[in-house]
């Protein structure tokens, strides 16, 4: 009697952790659901053509021209200058850190830099651009689209150093230890093997990055600042469509809102569309050495 | 007798010679070049925390160790102190905690133990997706529709069951019985949305990705014949999962909370919103407050001179603190993969 009282308990503990455990998933799945269907939902009922020929300068009668070009060039700049620099630190992650100390403190605190605040970064990119150039110009230049790019850049980062970092290390030594034997040096290989065999590994980090600074707004919001005329000077003040969504958001008017919505629409879909295509069209499994 | 010899060198090597010396100094230029750049990770994070501490100066000479314990915030006379947004975050990320860990948990619980194989790699990619969503999205998201949904459905049933002013008028058993308790459910005004309890909730929804990812991930590395020698003495699933499966990852886990902790504490679009950004010193998780983050996305365009640096000196607060939180992160996630390699 005893012993069959202690498997109905256990049993039912686990009856009630299995169905918890379902719970929190549906949990998750529902809260899902639902931020993608009111964005869509509400987004495409703000779509209108004026939205992608008129700009913000024109409130509710405008559209988001002027942001999507900005992000288009903010984001382009970002990836431009984070994207050299990124592969070739990943690249002396791999390669060449093996026997420094100094490798394995990067390659932790790049770790830290992946998911450090975004708006101390944006901070840290206000001093050491706006403010010099406000300085150098006497007040002509102060925010700039290009220092809204550099915020961007470190941002994304540490997203390709990572990945590179990892593909580089996925590469079979034997390829490595073949090209040497050959007497190949060790730029060459690195250039001409390394970095050529882990490239669609490499372009789903610099596709991640890229999604990830797409949707950035902190960090733009005292770099780029924006601007309700398009631009396409990166040492003008520039807008962007996160920027403009926050402006719009916190707008009272409700016209405005919508336009908030259909923004929003636009860079979900962009956002997400993206970290697909990198996921799907470039997995992991396609980096093939043999 | 010792006459020396000079032996003829022919233009092949010569030219052998001088191709190695090139490639030894290119060799020699690109690994400064690569390591420059590596040393460039290092920079933009110390210059991050140089910078803020450095804009962050006038007001940490200003106030001294008053900033850290003023509720102070008023531009008007240019007094400044740091609890309330210090408060707003920590509060903040606190509640994102209590509630994404627990449903993180049933997540990777159902994607390693319980889902068919067919169901787990939609539902992990469906949860992944969460991650990808931009920040300003969940911002606005929680202030035109979640924020009402609070004020409609669960503030009301809090202060029914947990304030001293409850708007049914009857105060409940609970709170005559326990002192101190409303004073964390108090609310001037009961149908506004936007508090405390609602930016906690929208960050707990961001770093559920984060955190189940972590934990589904180090949960499989779980070896198979651990799970199974369980299994093969007659244990539940739960069981496994609790006595073995939990204890074996124990500090990855840790690491993966951490992991989420810190992205709570530093993201600024989703709580901008939702928080309310009043700065009165207060208690109770119903009412509106501010957190380091937010504060900065609103004030620092229009701000000047102590104000800017007492935003610049509340992001080095948040650097430092992040910072540390990601570090204690990474060192427990580190500890399992050296495990894993063993």
């Amino acid at each position: 009697m005893a012993s069959s009282h202690i498997y109905a308990k256990r049993r039912i503990k686990n009856i009630v952790a299995m169905v918890l455990s379902v719970a929190a998933t549906a949990i998750g799945l529902i809260f899902l659901a639902w931020i993608l269907w009111e964005t869509l939902s509400q987004g495409i009922a703000a779509i209108k053509p004026q939205l992608f020929t008129k700009i913000t300068a024109y409130r509710e009668e405008g559209g988001l021209a002027n942001a999507m070009v900005g992000s288009l060039i903010l984001n382009t700049l970002g990836i431009l200058i984070a994207t050299p620099i990124g592969v070739m630190a990943g690249t002396w992650l791999s390669e060449y850190s093996l026997r420094s100390r100094l490798g394995p403190i990067i390659r932790f605190l790049n770790d830290i830099l992946l998911s450090a605040p975004s708006i101390v970064l944006g901070l840290f990119a206000y001093t050491i651009i706006v403010l010099p150039m406000k300085w150098a110009t006497n007040g002509d230049i102060t925010f700039s689209g290009f220092a809204g790019g550099i915020a961007l850049a470190l941002i994304a980062l540490p997203v390709i150093v990572r990945t590179t970092d990892e593909m580089l290390r996925l590469v079979p030594s034997t390829l490595r230890e073949a090209a040497l034997s050959l007497g190949v040096p060790q730029w060459k290989l690195t250039v001409q093997i390394l970095i050529r065999s882990a490239r669609s590994g490499i372009v789903t980090g610099v596709l991640l990055a890229l999604a990830r600074i797409s949707g950035e707004t902190a960090p733009l919001l005292f770099t780029a600042f924006g601007n309700n005329f398009m631009t396409f000077n990166p040492l003008d003040k520039m807008p962007s469509l996160p920027q403009v969504i926050y402006e719009y958001t916190k707008d009272p008017s409700p016209d405005i809102n919508t336009l908030a919505w259909a923004g929003a629409f636009v860079l979900t879909m962009f956002v997400l569309l993206l970290s697909l295509t990198a996921r799907f069209a470039f997995s992991r499994s396609k980096v093939s050495h043999d | 007798m010792h006459a020396s010899i000079s032996l003829p060198v022919s233009p092949a090597r010569q030219a052998e010679a001088a191709r190695n010396a090139r490639d030894a100094r290119n060799d020699r230029v690109f690994g400064w070049v690569l390591k420059a750049c590596a040393l460039l990770v290092l920079a933009s994070l110390i210059g991050a925390a140089a910078s803020t501490l450095w804009g962050g100066s006038d007001a940490f000479r200003t106030f001294g160790w008053g900033f850290l314990t003023s509720d102070a915030w008023d531009p008007g006379n240019d007094r400044f102190g740091a609890l309330v947004p210090v408060m707003g975050t920590v509060v903040t990320a606190l509640i994102a905690l209590l509630i994404a860990v627990p449903i993180s948990f049933g997540i990777a619980l159902f994607l390693t133990e319980i889902a068919p194989s067919w169901l787990r790699g939609p539902v992990s990619s469906a949860i992944e997706l969460l991650a990808g969503i931009p920040s300003i999205i969940y911002g606005m998201w929680g202030l035109f529709i979640f924020a009402p949904f609070v004020a409609e459905h669960i503030k009301p049933w809090l202060m029914n069951t947990f304030s001293d002013a409850p708007p049914d008028g009857q105060i409940s058993w609970l709170v005559q019985h326990v002192p101190w308790i409303a004073k964390f459910f108090s609310s001037d005004y009961p149908f506004f949305g936007a508090g405390v309890l609602t930016a906690g909730m929208v960050l707990a929804i961001m770093i559920i990705p984060f955190i189940s990812s972590v934990m589904r991930e180090v949960f499989q590395t779980v070896p198979t014949r651990l799970k199974e020698s369980a299994y093969a003495l007659g244990s539940s699933t739960w069981e496994v999962v609790w006595d073995i499966v939990l204890p074996y990852t124990r500090s990855a886990v840790i690491g993966g909370v951490f992991l989420g902790l810190g992205r709570a504490l530093g993201e600024t679009m989703a709580v901008a919103f939702v928080l309310g950004n009043t700065f009165k010193f207060t208690p109770s998780i119903l009412e509106t407050g501010s957190s380091i983050a937010s504060t900065i996305a609103n004030q620092f365009g229009e701000a000047e001179g102590l104000q800017k640096s007492a935003l610049m000196a509340l992001a080095f607060l948040l650097f430092v603190v992040t910072f540390i939180v990601l570090l204690i992160a990474r060192l427990m996630l580190r500890q399992l993969g050296n495990r894993e390699g063993r």
